[in-house]
């Protein structure tokens, strides 16, 4: 193959000789590395004893007035608890949809638009349980 | 950015043949968005207990009635679905129950699971 008839070929691949390293450090198809994996595998073990613990709170809770539960959830243990398991669910969950955003919407900008406005909307839900537990616990 | 794609993408839902394996595992994405909606009741309670004991009470009346209570009757079993097979996923992760019968017999052994401990969840809130 002569000189000419290579650079063509280079010039006419999209990105020139980028892609191959670009795919090597992780930038392929899925534009990231395994980070996303690992996030939602470790969110979803530290969810398992803090399900049990909000639903066996639940339970004690069902009939619990406002003065009740104020007292209940002012506890350190609950209160550090209750932040714990707001903040990783709601991790979890971001992570969970963003994967199914990118599986089933397959127009780029209203997946963009989509991951965005659904990653602003959990991280207020984030601050605001963060807050009204403080607020109620301090 | 010219090289856009006509055939049809992964996961094409429409060709695949229905059987419990892939509902399952349909089902915990499908549990998985329903949770995250619940999340905001989550949060609900806790801003209305932190906004008085007016707000707890409407939170209460509204979470009471018999509408609300199926809504939170569906969202447990969401819950613990989302709990049963996600164990099973992570087992499934690790390379284990990859045989046809070990995936069928985990399967349903997490929907047994599923069932039951909303069931369990119910029971110790009536009694």
């Amino acid at each position: 193959m002569a000189y000419g008839d290579l650079g063509s070929l280079i010039k006419s691949h999209k990105g020139g000789l980028k892609v191959p390293l670009t795919q090597a450090r992780g930038l392929g198809a899925a534009h990231q590395g395994v980070h996303h994996w690992i996030a939602q595998r470790m969110t979803a073990i530290v969810s398992i004893p803090l399900l049990f613990w909000l639903a066996w709170s639940i339970i004690g809770l069902v009939h619990a007035d406002h003065a009740t539960f104020v007292a209940w959830l002012a506890k350190p243990c609950n209160a550090i608890l209750m932040i714990l398991t707001c903040v990783t669910f709601i991790w979890h969950a971001a992570l969970g949809c963003q994967v199914v955003v990118e599986d089933y919407l397959h127009s780029e900008w209203f997946k963009i638009a989509k991951l965005i406005a659904m990653k602003v909307v959990l991280f207020v839900l984030a601050v605001a349980c963060v807050f009204a537990v403080l607020k109620v616990a301090l | 950015m010219t090289d856009k794609t006509e055939r049809p993408l992964s996961p094409h839902l429409q060709i695949y043949k229905w059987q419990i394996t892939m509902a399952m595992s349909i089902m915990h994405r499908a549990t998985g968005v329903a949770l995250t909606f619940g999340l905001f009741i989550l949060g609900w309670w806790l801003l209305a207990a932190a906004s008085g004991p007016e707000a707890y009470d409407q939170f209460r009346s509204i979470i009471g009635h018999p509408a609300g209570v199926f809504v939170m009757m569906g969202l447990s079993f969401c819950l613990f679905y989302h709990l049963c097979t996600g164990i099973r996923h992570l087992f499934l992760d690790s390379g284990l129950f990859f045989k046809i019968p070990e995936i069928y017999a985990s399967g349903y052994t997490a929907l047994v699971c599923a069932v039951a401990l909303t069931a369990m969840f119910w029971l110790a809130i009536v009694f």
